[in-house]
């Protein structure tokens, strides 16, 4: 019973301080900005535009998906919406061999390795296997407590942008860049993925017991 | 007209949900898809700092090293939650405590 108290009066706290912060990031950092600088007009959508916004809703819905989801296999399917948006931006960044990275090892390595995690686990569809841990409250308190804090710092340092100009590939350039100054790191990279082949097989193989 | 900001904007929601994903995710497969996505949001935030700031290829590169990373600690960390799994039949992070006693 009094760890039960305990526990509620912990919550409570933590409520509180997440509610005074939101208050003091409301009144504090966000009215004055807005004062000082107010949004610029709208400008009419162009297709890229509409672009962004399409591929950036369906990475932000992924990733909630993945925060939300109680079915372990669903929020597999959000990683995938996630990776998929995220390679999608890459293009607008110029980053066409980052793009095509990002589908071949992230969608085509990393997220059929996690799928396969999920079928080898057996049980995985229980409530109690794939359930929260502090539940939807405490998510929701960490997503506020955190979320205002980075958007705030994104959009209210003057950041040096300059003009990107045009869109152009730079597979070349990387090849190059890789060759040249990253040599080392490349190398070094080359090292880790054989260490962790090496250290998979070991962790994930069956012990067999000598007599 | 698609700025710095937009971008930053998707790269910090993608690190906020992979933070709440590992926090409160029993599930030790769910807490690596939530350390997936922070690396995504890094990763958008390289990228767009590239093309927006610095110009040249050294943020491309930095996220090629982070996906090349991310791609290990999967597959380590994969093996680990088999292993976990054969030991204690359950994937459930809070049963991984042996050393505790």
């Amino acid at each position: 019973m009094r760890t039960t108290a305990a526990k509620v009066v912990m919550w409570a706290v933590a409520a509180a301080l997440v509610i005074a912060f939101v208050g003091y990031m409301a009144t504090q950092v966000i009215r004055p900005a807005a004062e000082v600088a107010p949004l610029p007009a709208p400008q009419p959508l162009t297709l890229p535009d509409v672009l962004f916004y399409v591929l950036a809703a369906i990475t932000v819905a992924g990733a909630a998906g993945v925060a939300l989801s109680r079915n372990i296999l669903y929020t597999a399917i959000g990683l995938l919406a996630a990776l998929l948006g995220a390679g999608g931006l890459y293009v607008f960044l110029s980053a066409d061999f980052l793009a095509v990275t990002q589908l071949l090892i992230y969608i085509g390595g990393v997220l059929v390795l996690i799928l396969f995690a999920v079928m080898l686990t057996s049980r995985i569809t229980d409530i109690q296997v794939s359930n929260a841990s502090f539940g939807l409250f405490g998510g929701v308190l960490l997503f506020v407590a955190v979320a205002p804090v980075l958007l705030a710092v994104a959009l209210l340092t003057p950041w040096a942008a300059r003009d990107p100009g045009p869109l152009a590939p730079t597979t070349a350039i990387i090849g190059n860049a890789f060759l040249t100054r990253w040599l080392l790191p490349f190398e070094v990279a080359s090292l880790v993925l054989l260490a962790t082949l090496i250290g998979a097989v070991v962790i994930a193989r069956k012990e067999i017991k000598a007599e | 007209m698609i700025s710095l900001n937009h971008f930053l904007v998707v790269g910090a929601l993608l690190f906020t949900f992979g933070v709440v994903t590992v926090a409160t995710r029993r599930n030790a497969v769910g807490v690596l898809m939530g350390v997936e996505l922070i690396l995504n949001g890094a990763n958008v935030n390289f990228v767009a700092f590239n093309h927006y700031v610095t110009g040249g290829i050294t943020g491309q590169v930095f996220a090629l090293f982070v996906i090349v990373l991310a791609a290990a600690e999967a597959a380590v960390g994969l093996a680990i939650v088999l292993s976990i799994f054969q030991t204690f039949k359950t994937i459930d992070v809070r049963a991984a405590d042996l050393m505790r006693e």
